[in-house]
């Protein structure tokens, strides 16, 4: 059966760490980062990216417009 | 630009599902984080994008949070004086009637200073689409309570919480517009999840499709959080609005054209 594998990029100086795409992430790939970014936000990032099915969810709720998604079959 | 990116082998361009719209400008947003100012920004540039109305859409900007708006949507702007937003919009709809005009108002601006020129906008059936974000609260100056304050509800003008006999009840300006009969699509959503985001993206789509009838009055309510003026974290002030303003302010259309 063919497995569907995402990606997800981020914008790191556009994320304001408001936690919004992990909580809706069904897989748990989000994470939020132990470093800032220039504005000191704790930004989002793929923590677990094998994890990510490219459901885009994540980019649905963004209210910053950050993360762009790609999605494969493999 | 710096950007933080998973598996390497995937991000090509035919493997692209979801990228921001060409729309939104590069600005970075003033909004407070998890605000769902946001989010609707994004949806309604992406309706504007997918219905290829760039050079057609004229939006009528408010005063409140959503002040600059004309910074992050790359289309015409006017600017309105506080809660005249309807007024100006039925004037440009009626220089261009075939351009598409939108306002896009917060509670304080829609169902405070603007109630009047609102609602007579909508009795008289204005060909515009109105997009009224709903939190409860005064945002931009500091969190002071709105007409649309829930009862009980702490806001800095209100410390011991709204006490209905002293200050009223609060406004359903949906409600009242839609009882109009110049109204022709009234609804309520929201945009705090995945499944909500895109049932408010169908409503504005819809609506900008009857706004081409020439049929009446759009109004698309998008109740959302405030996580600064409710002194909460982004994902507590969702939750909290699940739990406390979606009975008040139920989801769902509230007028639907005859078909």
């Amino acid at each position: 059966m063919a497995k569907i594998r995402g990606s997800i990029v981020v914008n790191v100086e556009r994320c304001k760490g408001c936690e919004v795409c992990m909580v809706s992430c069904p897989t748990g790939t989000i994470a939020m980062a132990k470093d800032v970014n220039g504005k000191g936000y704790n930004y989002a990032f793929p923590a677990n990216p094998e994890l990510c099915i490219g459901c885009a969810n994540c980019a649905m709720v963004c209210p910053d417009g950050v993360i762009t998604v790609y999605k494969t079959k493999i | 630009m710096v950007e933080f990116s998973g598996i390497k082998e995937i991000i090509k361009p035919e493997n692209l599902v979801y990228k921001k719209t060409n729309i939104m400008t590069e600005n970075i947003l003033s909004y407070c984080p998890g605000c769902g100012h946001g989010t609707a920004h994004r949806i309604l540039a992406e309706i504007i994008d997918e219905e290829g109305l760039q050079s057609e859409a004229i939006g009528v900007s408010p005063v409140g949070c959503s002040v600059f708006l004309y910074y992050y949507l790359d289309i015409d702007w006017q600017e309105a004086a506080h809660g005249r937003a309807p007024a100006v919009a039925t004037a440009i709809k009626r220089l261009f009637p075939e351009k598409f005009v939108f306002t896009y108002q917060g509670d304080g601006d829609l169902a405070a200073i603007g109630t009047a020129e609102t609602i007579h906008a909508c009795n008289r059936g204005e060909n515009i689409l109105i997009i009224f974000i709903n939190n409860g609260i005064y945002g931009m100056t500091g969190g002071q309570m709105a007409p649309t304050t829930l009862p009980g509800m702490k806001s800095s003008t209100s410390p011991y919480g709204r006490d209905v006999k002293t200050m009223g009840y609060p406004l359903k300006m949906t409600d009242i517009v839609a009882s109009l009969p110049g109204s022709y699509y009234v609804t309520r959503q929201s945009v705090h999840t995945p499944a909500n985001v895109k049932k408010t993206k169908k409503a504005i789509r819809k609506a900008v499709n009857y706004q081409k009838l020439n049929k009446g009055t759009c109004l698309i309510e998008i109740v959302s959080n405030c996580p600064s003026g409710w002194k909460m974290t982004p994902v507590q002030s969702n939750k909290w609005m699940e739990e406390n303003m979606f009975p008040y302010y139920p989801l769902g259309d509230l007028k639907t054209p005859e078909e």
